[in-house]
């Protein structure tokens, strides 16, 4: 069965004649083209579908496409200005050696992000506990732990 | 030491940008007009007889375009033994056996087709332990071996042996003997990255596939012998990497998959896509192989080891890989960790109905490493000797020859071992009491690419253009590691010119020259050496060239931030050129000529003998873990609670990524001493997903401190040495030794879960108990 629905997408307001079985990833990646948002289990257990719905991170994969009526979506597309300048929490990932294959990234940019704007000075703790959802086979964590945290040292502002 | 502009930068990746802003182009990605899915079904039965299949149901449902089964295709036979067919005919062998293929116009339907298709079977008996399957009586898993002669045993015609020294002397020289068995299991590579291809035929029928794999040139053999078995004899393939989601050594196969996509598409007509999901991922693709491994190790009473005796039994499940050839890579550490002049190693590989396995980061080296370093442990305790120092006295040295005729150039052993010891404070830490305890454990990998083919080599090709870039073009496959950062970084530094100026073309094999693969550690190492070469050709030319301008000879110049210069009068303006500007000089003149070279580098290495011996590599990385773990009496858990990870490196020719590596590997490795495992019954994997794989996560805190040694190495690039493998090797052994150390239980069998440590600690209780009581 179609409908159609409308949201936010990156800052725009969209529409969009949807399958209603299908879910927020389905629509991002196929019908948007928006492929940065990644699928790496389709169950909500990787956390590489991670995008923003409302402020709050969201694994895409899990969200029916319908639930997202009126709602603020942001991808990893929408992260950067509209000058192409990179949101501090990517430029901070390319420079602690964060990225590694790279996959799991958009969606652990974005589990960054939702961090840091509910918690803009985060512990370590709470920076791993933020992104506890988001899983990673390259890195070990470590420079993705160590580039939310130079985000948030107050030097950066 | 001399100052580079390049070498040694903590540069960030050169995909880095694109990675973070989504723009990556994944297999999951890709799309191209006209294109099909592909979808495979699987055995119902571990171990059967195909009766019947009709897949006329399948066939008359609307948007399926093509419905193959074993019995409607040409014989191909693929795998390192050729035991494998991309569809089965006759029985299935596994739970992962492909018994059709549908291709449909999307994913849904391909999926409900694949309901449609019936499968009568006859079960049969099935055998799921290697020492079972070996005995007299087993269900043979292959009546036929791959030429069609009967097979009598479901042992593999793939022993490997080797012996140095004399074992009779070693043992009668030992005073303290350590026998004991360790057990690994199954482990899954885990890429985030889901696994699929794209194939598709031109007209010409000439075969293009869209692949994640990390062996392109070998991959296009496979192919086009694939193609051969088609009827298409004398058609190419052309491989074209998308970005990759992770290797680990889970793309150093061609998988079935990819020859079901190419069989669909060449029915179709279409490009055909097959793509996995997470639970086909740990249910279908072969993770690391599991082993039974007996140890005997003796040393005198000083503390020297006189024999190591190594006996493994591998179980290979139904089909064989390239990696069951993983015991050439386990006799690294068998022979050449330490010094131990008496060896025998003896390894057996065993058909069962279990899925089968590949290679996986280490090659097999994180399996032998951890039995050995386990027993050295225990014989260090048999001999009174405290297991640092005992490491200490038998510790590799620069300028050795091992017993498998390895040539050890440089090894920073001893130095890895010092600066290990001093970040756990060592010498006060053993007993700290309170469940905490130390462990620490070496480790020796091919460092200088390994000839494990006829060639070791890498090709690359570069060319300048008019405005001064240069195009560095190579078979490596960038798999996550940075290879493609670093190659540009040492481009850079030969030329006089700025990473950013480098710009490396890579993943197609109808534009890439040859190389062998990313494996064993030896991208950075091969093609950095590639790149070394090809930059001098470069810059002679331009050297040449640009002599005709300055009037000074070519070996009185030299580049350095794009600026050609007569080097003894450096800062005289009248005697410089901007590197673009001779570039367009040469281009816009009459013959003109352009700036290319090429180069084939292959390391001075040497394949193993008949008797596997031979310098397989032109150098070793070494390195050594140690680890202080606290152990929690009542529930099992363990925490670690320091990390040393210590690498002879040869030289960081990007520290930031060499500690990205090690930084993963060590938790990979702490994944693999801990929790993770693929939990098999009868051959099914119960545990296809993340919250039943225990992969670690965020909340797993593992601070690792990386600790890198340098003694720079002739052969490498700049000195370096590769490093992609090894930081996963050592782990398991040093937290099973802290472990020991901290609560006086030894686990032998990976992963050491809470349930063992418990059980361990009951048992030891128990026994406490009862020889308190006969004593009373």
């Amino acid at each position: 069965m179609k409908k159609e629905i409308f949201f936010t997408l990156n800052g725009k307001l969209v529409n969009a004649e949807v399958d209603v079985s299908r879910t927020l990833l389905d629509v991002l990646r196929e019908q948007f083209e928006l492929t940065g948002t990644k699928e790496g289990c389709g169950v909500g257990e990787c956390g590489a579908c991670t995008v923003l719905i409302n402020g709050l991170s969201i694994n895409s994969c899990l969200m029916p496409i319908l639930e997202v009526e009126s709602a603020d979506v942001v991808t990893v597309e929408g992260l950067a200005d509209e000058q192409g300048r990179l949101d501090p929490v990517q430029e901070a990932f390319i420079q602690h050696g964060a990225v590694q294959c790279g996959f799991c990234t958009p969606g652990m940019v974005m589990s960054a992000k939702a961090l840091l704007m509910e918690n803009p000075h985060p512990t370590e703790d709470q920076i791993r506990a933020g992104i506890a959802g988001n899983l990673c086979r390259c890195t070990g964590y470590i420079q993705i732990v160590e580039a939310i945290k130079a985000v948030t040292e107050p030097t950066r502002d | 030491m001399t100052e580079f502009a390049n070498v040694g930068r903590r540069i960030p990746k050169v995909d880095a940008r694109e990675k973070v802003t989504g723009r990556a182009s994944y297999i999951n990605d890709l799309k191209l007009p006209g294109m099909l899915y592909g979808k495979i079904l699987y055995s119902k039965y571990p171990h059967a007889r195909i009766k019947h299949i009709d897949i006329s149901k399948a066939e008359s449902l609307p948007g399926v375009r093509a419905v193959l089964t074993g019995y409607n295709i040409p014989e191909i036979r693929v795998g390192f033994m050729k035991d494998n067919t991309p569809l089965k005919k006759g029985k299935v062998r596994n739970w992962k056996d492909e018994v059709a293929a549908v291709a449909a116009i999307d994913p849904d339907i391909a999926e409900a087709a694949l309901d449609l298709i019936e499968v009568e079977y006859e079960e049969l008996p099935g055998v799921f332990d290697p020492v079972e399957a070996m005995q007299d009586g087993a269900p043979l898993i292959h009546e036929f071996d791959p030429k069609g002669r009967p097979a009598t045993s479901n042992i593999l015609k793939l022993p490997w042996n080797l012996q140095c020294g004399d074992m009779e002397t070693g043992k009668a020289a030992a005073a303290y003997t350590v026998s004991d068995q360790y057990r690994v299991t199954w482990v899954a590579h885990c890429c985030m990255g889901l696994s699929g291809c794209i194939a598709q035929f031109d007209l010409n029928n000439n075969l293009t596939m869209y692949s994640i794999t990390q062996i392109p040139f070998l991959a296009q053999n496979d192919f086009n012998s694939a193609l051969a078995a088609m009827g298409l004899k004398g058609k190419n393939t052309r491989i074209i990497n998308t970005v990759i989601g992770g290797g680990f050594g889970s793309k150093l196969d061609t998988h079935i998959y990819e020859y079901i996509a190419i069989l669909l598409s060449f029915k179709t007509r279409k490009p055909v896509k097959i793509m996995f999901t997470r639970a086909e991922e740990f249910q279908y693709q072969p993770p690391r192989q599991p082993a039974i491994i007996d140890v005997t190790q003796g040393c005198d009473k000083n503390g020297k080891l006189t024999f190591r005796e190594v006996a493994m039994l591998l179980d290979n499940g139904a089909y064989t890989s390239w990696g069951a050839t993983t015991p050439s890579v386990m006799m690294v550490p068998i022979s050449s960790l330490y010094r131990v002049p008496n060896i025998s190693y003896t390894a057996k590989s065993v058909y069962t109905n279990n899925i089968y396995s590949q290679a996986m980061r280490g090659y097999g080296n994180p399996q032998a490493t951890f039995a050995l370093e386990c027993n050295l442990d225990q014989l260090a305790e048999q001999a009174g000797i405290d297991p640092l120092d005992f490491r200490m006295r038998n510790v590799n040295q620069p300028g050795e020859i091992t017993p498998q005729n390895f040539k050890i150039t440089t090894c920073g052993l001893k130095e890895c071992l010092e600066k290990v010891a001093d970040g756990l404070d060592w010498t006060h830490s053993q007993g700290r009491g309170q469940g905490r305890g130390v462990g620490i454990a070496s480790l020796i990998h091919v460092g200088g690419g390994a000839r494990v083919y006829k060639s070791d080599g890498h090709g690359m090709i570069m060319k300048l253009d008019d405005f001064g870039k240069i195009s560095v073009i190579t078979g490596a496959v960038e798999i996550g590691q940075g290879s493609e950062t670093v190659l540009a970084q040492v481009t850079a530094e030969v030329l006089g010119l700025r990473t950013e100026d480098v710009n490396v073309i890579k993943g197609d094999t109808d534009i890439c020259p040859w190389d062998v693969g990313t494996h064993a550690s030896r991208q950075t190492f091969v093609s950095c050496n590639a790149a070394i070469n090809t930059a001098a050709k470069i810059k002679q030319q331009i050297l040449e060239l640009a002599s005709r301008h300055l009037g000074a000879a070519p070996n009185e110049l030299d580049i350095k931030n794009r600026m050609i210069f007569v080097t003894s009068d450096p800062d005289n303006p009248e005697r410089q050129m901007e590197l673009d500007k001779l570039l367009r000089k040469v281009h816009y003149s009459r013959q003109g000529r352009m700036i290319m070279a090429e180069y084939f580098y292959d390391p001075p290495n040497e394949m193993l003998d008949r008797e596997f011996k031979g310098n397989l590599s032109c150098c070793y990385a070494y390195g050594a873990t140690g680890v202080e773990v606290e152990v929690d009496k009542e529930t099992g858990q363990v925490k670690i609670l320091q990390y040393y990870a210590a690498h002879d490196v040869g030289r960081a020719l990007n520290p930031m990524l060499l500690e990205g590596q090690i930084y993963g590997a060590a938790v990979m490795g702490t994944g693999y001493a801990l929790s993770e495992q693929l939990i098999v019954k009868n051959g099914r994997v119960m545990n296809d997903n993340f919250l039943d794989y225990k992969m670690l996560t965020a909340m797993d805190y593992i601070p690792v401190k990386p600790i890198i040694v340098e003694p720079v190495d002739s052969v490498g690039p700049f000195g370096a040495k590769g490093v992609g493998e090894p930081g996963c090797v050592p782990s398991a052994p040093a937290i099973a030794n802290a472990i020991y150390d901290a609560v006086g239980v030894r686990i032998k069998d990976l992963p050491i879960t809470n349930e063992k440590i418990l059980t361990a600690l009951k048992a030891k209780a128990d026994k406490g108990e009862k020889s308190l009581s006969e004593s009373g």
